[in-house]
C-alpha cells in the first residue's frame, strides 16, 4: 500500500466538551488499533482535521504527548470546516492526518522555570505543552501560567484551570478584559499584557511561551522585554493559511521559512527574522 | 562521460510515434488550439505542433494535473498509463527536477512520484529563442540535456536529428525501435542550437533579495499586475496548490487542483486577516519564493528561463525585465 | 500623441491628479499600462492601434485607487466601461479625469462624466463582423451540437481567472467563486465546473458588457469566452432593445419596464 500524504486516518469523536460560547474540544479515538499503536508525536505540533466532504482545518494537537490512546483538539467555529465540526454528534468519525509541524523544545527547557501566557482561544497549543511539563513536573524550577479572555464565559478548559488553581506547584492568574467580569468572579481583571507587567515574574532562567491572538503578542513582547527575557529565550506558535502541512502546497510559505515545516514554533529571535507576512 | 549518441533520420521520427504508440504508449505532445499550443495526447503524428519556440502550457500536468482525484482514492499504478512526453525544451526538461525537489521535500509525495516513473522524456533542443528566453541564466542552455530521457537536437531545419540516449528509460525506447536508432558519425550539435545570450547573474540578485524586501521597486513593478493565476499556472516549476473535498451524496472526493500565490485570497485567513493584502507583496513572494527562498531551502532554481509567464501575461509583467531591473537598482 | 502627453504633464505637474494611467511601449511589439507619477515621465504615454487593453480595470484596484485622483487615457470602449461603472458607484467626477481618444484616434478633452456619456452614446455597440459570423453558425448548431462546442473549448480552461481581473466590470472584492460558504462553483477546473464559472460570469455580465474583448485578449489559452457574452448582447438587443451605459442606472437587467416584451417566458 503506498504512503498516501494526502490520507486521514479514521477518528471516532469519543467525547465532545463545550468549552465556552462557539468553542469546543473533541477527543478524539483512532478507529484503526494498528494506527493508534504507530502513532506518536510531540508537543506543539498539528494535524489537519478533516470532516469528510467538506475540508479540512488546522489544529494544534491539544493533549499531551504524555497521555497515551486518545488525541484532543478545540476549535472556535468560525468558517466552513469548523461549522461542520460544530455539527458533528459523539460517535462520529472524522478524518486527521499528522503529526505536522516542530516541536516545543521541552528537553532543553529542563532544570528551568516556565512561564505560559496565553489569551482566549490560542491556550489549546499550549495546554499540550503545559500537561507536558506537568507530567514530568520534578524537571522544572517555578511554572507560572497567565491566562486572559474577554469575558469569564470565554475561558477555555474551565476544568483544567480549576485543577492547575489546586495544584501547589503551579502559580495560576487568570484575567478578563475590564468589563468582561462576572459579579462572582475572583481572578484579575485587565488585558493579559497588563497582566504580566503587573505580576512581574522573574526572567532568571526562564522560559516564556507566548501564545495568542496578534494585538495581545504585540504587547506582550515589549512587557517581557522590559522584565528582561531575551529573544532566545520567548517561544511562540504562529497561526496560518495551511492546506497540505508538509511543506509543498505553499500557502503558509512566509519568508524563507514554511510555517507548516519550520514552525509552528518559533522563538522570537526567528520570528523576527521573518518578514511581517503572517 | 560518454553519451551513446545515434542518428535519427528525419522520416524516423513518425516511424518511431507508430512504433510508440503499438507498444502502448500514451504519447503527450504539443497540440493546437486557438493558435496556441498546449501539451495533449497526441492520436496521429499530424496533430504534433511544431516550429514554436516555446509552448504555450508546460507539461507539469503530466505529473501535477491541475486536478488530481488520487489524493483519497489511493494510488493505483495500474491507472497510471506509461507516456512519452514528446517535445519538451531543455528548459523544460530541467524543470521537472525542480518541480520534483517540492514534491519530495522531505515528505515523498508518491502520487506525484508515481505517475513521473511513467514517464519518459523526450527533449528537443532549441534552434531558436526569443526574447522572452532566459534559460542561459538560470543556468541551462537550448541544448541541456538535464532531465531528458533522449535529447534529440536537429541539424538545421528540415535536417536528422542527433539523438543523445541518456538514461535507461531512454535505453528502452532505443530497444523498442533499434533500427531507428542509428549508429553513424554525427554532427557535432553546438552549431545548431539557438543563442541565448546570458541576461542577468543569478547569485547577484540573489544576495540583492535578501535586502530588497522593504524596496518600493515591487510597487512599481506590479502595479499594473491584475492578480490572476495565468503566470503561476502555464510556469514548470510553480507547485502552489489547493485541497478540495467534495461531496455527491454518500461519495465524495478529495482532489487537489492548482492555485497561484497571485491570488488575492490566497493567504487569506478565515478571521479576514490577510498576510499579503496587497498586489505588490504577492508579486514580491513570487520572485523570492522562486529566485530567494527556493535556491537556499531546495538549492534549486525555481525558474527555468522558459519565458511563458511573460509570454501568457495579459499585462506584460515581463519576469526577465523585472529581473533586470532588480539587478540594477543600488540597495 | 502629444496633446495627451501635454495634458497629463498638466495634470500632474498642478497636482490635479496623482497619477495618469495610458499606454507605454511593452515587450517585443506589444503595449502595456503605464502609471504616470511625475509630470517628467509623461513623454513615456503613446498611443496607436496596438493599445487595445481596456485600462478600466485598474480605476477599481485599490493600489491604483488609493493613490489619489487618477487620469485616465480612454478609447470609446474604456469610455463605456468608465460610465458603467460610474452608474455602479465605483468611480465618480471627484477622483477621475476623462482623456479621451476618439475612433479616429484624435484627442478630445472631457470636464465630465456627462460629457463623456455624451460621446459614448453617439456609437451604438456592435459586434464586429467575423464573431457575428460565428454567433449565426452557434445558433444554427442543435443544442447537442452545441453544447460539444462549448465543452471542447471550455475544457482546457484552467481557471486562471485572467478573463476577471482583465473585465473591467469584475471589481467585486471578493468573487462569487471565492466563497466557500457555501462553494457555489467548484475550486477545480473540471469540465462542467468550467462551464458553470462561464456561463455564470456570462450572466452577471449581461447588461453591463460592453463588448471591448478584454477577457477574450487575456485568455492564456485564446479561449473565446467573449462570444458567451456577445450572445448576451444580442440577447438584450433582441428582448429589451439593447442597452447603452448611463449615468442615469437604469441598468437593463435591474429594471422593469411595462413594455418588455418577455417572449423567453412562454
Amino acid at each position: 500500500m503506498m504512503d498516501n500524504l494526502y490520507m486521514p486516518y479514521l477518528m471516532k469523536i469519543e467525547r465532545i466538551t463545550h468549552e465556552a460560547p462557539g468553542v469546543k474540544t473533541f477527543m478524539l479515538k483512532f478507529v484503526n488499533e494498528a494506527d493508534q499503536e504507530k502513532f506518536t508525536y510531540k508537543a506543539g505540533q498539528f494535524g489537519e482535521y478533516s470532516v469528510y466532504g467538506v475540508g479540512e482545518s488546522t489544529f494544534c494537537i491539544a493533549s499531551p504527548p504524555t497521555r497515551k490512546g486518545y488525541i484532543e483538539c478545540t476549535f472556535r467555529q468560525t468558517g466552513k470546516v469548523t461549522n461542520a465540526l460544530s455539527g458533528c454528534e459523539e460517535g462520529s468519525m472524522i478524518g486527521f492526518r499528522g503529526p505536522y509541524g516542530n516541536v516545543f523544545p521541552i528537553d532543553e527547557w529542563k532544570g528551568k522555570s516556565l512561564l505560559f501566557i496565553a489569551g482566549g482561544i490560542a491556550l489549546p497549543p499550549m495546554r499540550c505543552v503545559i500537561w507536558n511539563a506537568l507530567d514530568m513536573r520534578e524537571n522544572f524550577k517555578d511554572v507560572t501560567i497567565i491566562y486572559g479572555a474577554r469575558t469569564v464565559k470565554d475561558l477555555v478548559y474551565k476544568e483544567e484551570l480549576k485543577d492547575w488553581e489546586l495544584r501547589k506547584d503551579v502559580k495560576l492568574i487568570t484575567t478578563v478584559d475590564p468589563g468582561g467580569e462576572s459579579p462572582d468572579w475572583k481572578g484579575e481583571i485587565g488585558f493579559v499584557p497588563t497582566i504580566v507587567e503587573k505580576i512581574a515574574p522573574s526572567s532568571e532562567d526562564t522560559i516564556a511561551i507566548v501564545c495568542g491572538p496578534p494585538v495581545m503578542i504585540k504587547y506582550t513582547f515589549p512587557v517581557l522585554d522590559k522584565l528582561g527575557f531575551t529573544d532566545d529565550n520567548i517561544y511562540t506558535t504562529l497561526e496560518n493559511r495551511m492546506k497540505c502541512g508538509f511543506g509543498k502546497c505553499g500557502r503558509c510559505n512566509v519568508g524563507k521559512v514554511y510555517v507548516c515545516k519550520d514552525g509552528p514554533v518559533f522563538t522570537l529571535a526567528q520570528l523576527k527574522e521573518l518578514p511581517d507576512e503572517y | 562521460m560518454n553519451i551513446d549518441k545515434r542518428l535519427v533520420r528525419k522520416d524516423s521520427l513518425e516511424k518511431l510515434f507508430d512504433i510508440l504508440k503499438q507498444n502502448s504508449k500514451a504519447i503527450y505532445a504539443p497540440l493546437s488550439k486557438n493558435g496556441k499550443t498546449t501539451f495533449g495526447n497526441a492520436v496521429a503524428f499530424e496533430t504534433i505542433s511544431d516550429g514554436y519556440v516555446q509552448t504555450t502550457q508546460s507539461a507539469k500536468d503530466i505529473a501535477f494535473p491541475r486536478v488530481d482525484g488520487m489524493s483519497v482514492r489511493g494510488i493505483d499504478l495500474n491507472e497510471i498509463p506509461e507516456v512519452v512526453l514528446w517535445g519538451v525544451r531543455p528548459c523544460d526538461a530541467t524543470g521537472i527536477g525542480e518541480l520534483s525537489s517540492i514534491f519530495n521535500w522531505d515528505y515523498k509525495d508518491e502520487i506525484y512520484n508515481n505517475r513521473l516513473s511513467k514517464v519518459t522524456v523526450f527533449g528537443f533542443s532549441c534552434s531558436k529563442a526569443d526574447d522572452y528566453c532566459f534559460c542561459t541564466s538560470v543556468g541551462g542552455n537550448p541544448g541541456n540535456t538535464a532531465g531528458s530521457d533522449i535529447l534529440f537536437t536537429q541539424f538545421g531545419e528540415g535536417g536528422d536529428y542527433l539523438a543523445e540516449i541518456l538514461t535507461e528509460r531512454g535505453e528502452k525506447i532505443v530497444g523498442l525501435a533499434p533500427a531507428l536508432f542509428e549508429n553513424s558519425e554525427t554532427d557535432d550539435k553546438e552549431k545548431f542550437l539557438a543563442n541565448v545570450p546570458v541576461k542577468f547573474n543569478h547569485n547577484e540578485i540573489r544576495e540583492k533579495l535578501d535586502k530588497f524586501f522593504e524596496s518600493k521597486e515591487w510597487i512599481e513593478q506590479s502595479l499594473r499586475c491584475l492578480g490572476c493565476g495565468a503566470c503561476a499556472y502555464v510556469c514548470p516549476t510553480c507547485a502552489c496548490f489547493d485541497i478540495q473535498d467534495e461531496a455527491h451524496g454518500k461519495n465524495g472526493s478529495r482532489i487537489r487542483c492548482w492555485d497561484s500565490c497571485g491570488f488575492s485570497h490566497f493567504t487569506l485567513h478565515t478571521s479576514g486577516h490577510n498576510p499579503r493584502d496587497v498586489q505588490s507583496a504577492r508579486w514580491r513572494q513570487r520572485i523570492m519564493h522562486k529566485f530567494s527562498y527556493m535556491p537556499e531551502r531546495l538549492e534549486v532554481f525555481g525558474c527555468t528561463g522558459c519565458g511563458r509567464c511573460s509570454r501568457a501575461c495579459p499585462v506584460d509583467m515581463n519576469i526577465l525585465e523585472n529581473l533586470i531591473s532588480i539587478q540594477e537598482v543600488t540597495v | 500623441m502629444d496633446e495627451l502627453i501635454k495634458r497629463a504633464k498638466d495634470l500632474l505637474e498642478s497636482s490635479v491628479v496623482k497619477v495618469v494611467i495610458g499606454y507605454e511601449e511593452g515587450t517585443g511589439n506589444k503595449t502595456r499600462a503605464l502609471f504616470v507619477e511625475n509630470a517628467e515621465d509623461a513623454g513615456k504615454l503613446i498611443f496607436d492601434s496596438r493599445c487595445v487593453q481596456n485600462l478600466a480595470a485598474y480605476i477599481t484596484k485599490k493600489e491604483v485607487k488609493e493613490k489619489g485622483k487618477m487620469a485616465i487615457a480612454a478609447t470609446l470602449p474604456v469610455m463605456r466601461s468608465i460610465i458603467q461603472l460610474a452608474s455602479e458607484y465605483q468611480v465618480n467626477d471627484s477622483n477621475l479625469i476623462v482623456l479621451g481618444i476618439t475612433p479616429e484616434s484624435k484627442f478630445i478633452e472631457f470636464a465630465n462624466l456627462v460629457e463623456v456619456e455624451t460621446f459614448v452614446h453617439k456609437y451604438q455597440i456592435e459586434i464586429d463582423a467575423r464573431n457575428k459570423e460565428m454567433l449565426v453558425k452557434l445558433e444554427k448548431m442543435t443544442q447537442a451540437e452545441r453544447w460539444k462546442f462549448w465543452v471542447d473549448e471550455l475544457t482546457p480552461c484552467f481557471k486562471c481567472y485572467a478573463c476577471r481581473a482583465a473585465c473591467p466590470m469584475c471589481y467585486c472584492h471578493r468573487c462569487t467563486v471565492d466563497f466557500n460558504q457555501p462553494q457555489w462553483v467548484p475550486v477545480a477546473s473540471t469540465e462542467l465546473g468550467n462551464l458553470e464559472w462561464h456561463l455564470m460570469r456570462a450572466i452577471h455580465l449581461t447588461g453591463r458588457c460592453i463588448d471591448c474583448d478584454a477577457c477574450y485578449n487575456a485568455c492564456p489559452l485564446s479561449i473565446p469566452i467573449n462570444l458567451l457574452t456577445k450572445k448576451m448582447l444580442e440577447d438584450a438587443k433582441e428582448h429589451f432593445g439593447g442597452y447603452q451605459p448611463s449615468l442615469k442606472g437604469d441598468h437593463l437587467m435591474s429594471t422593469y419596464k411595462p413594455d418588455d416584451k418577455e417572449n423567453f417566458i412562454q
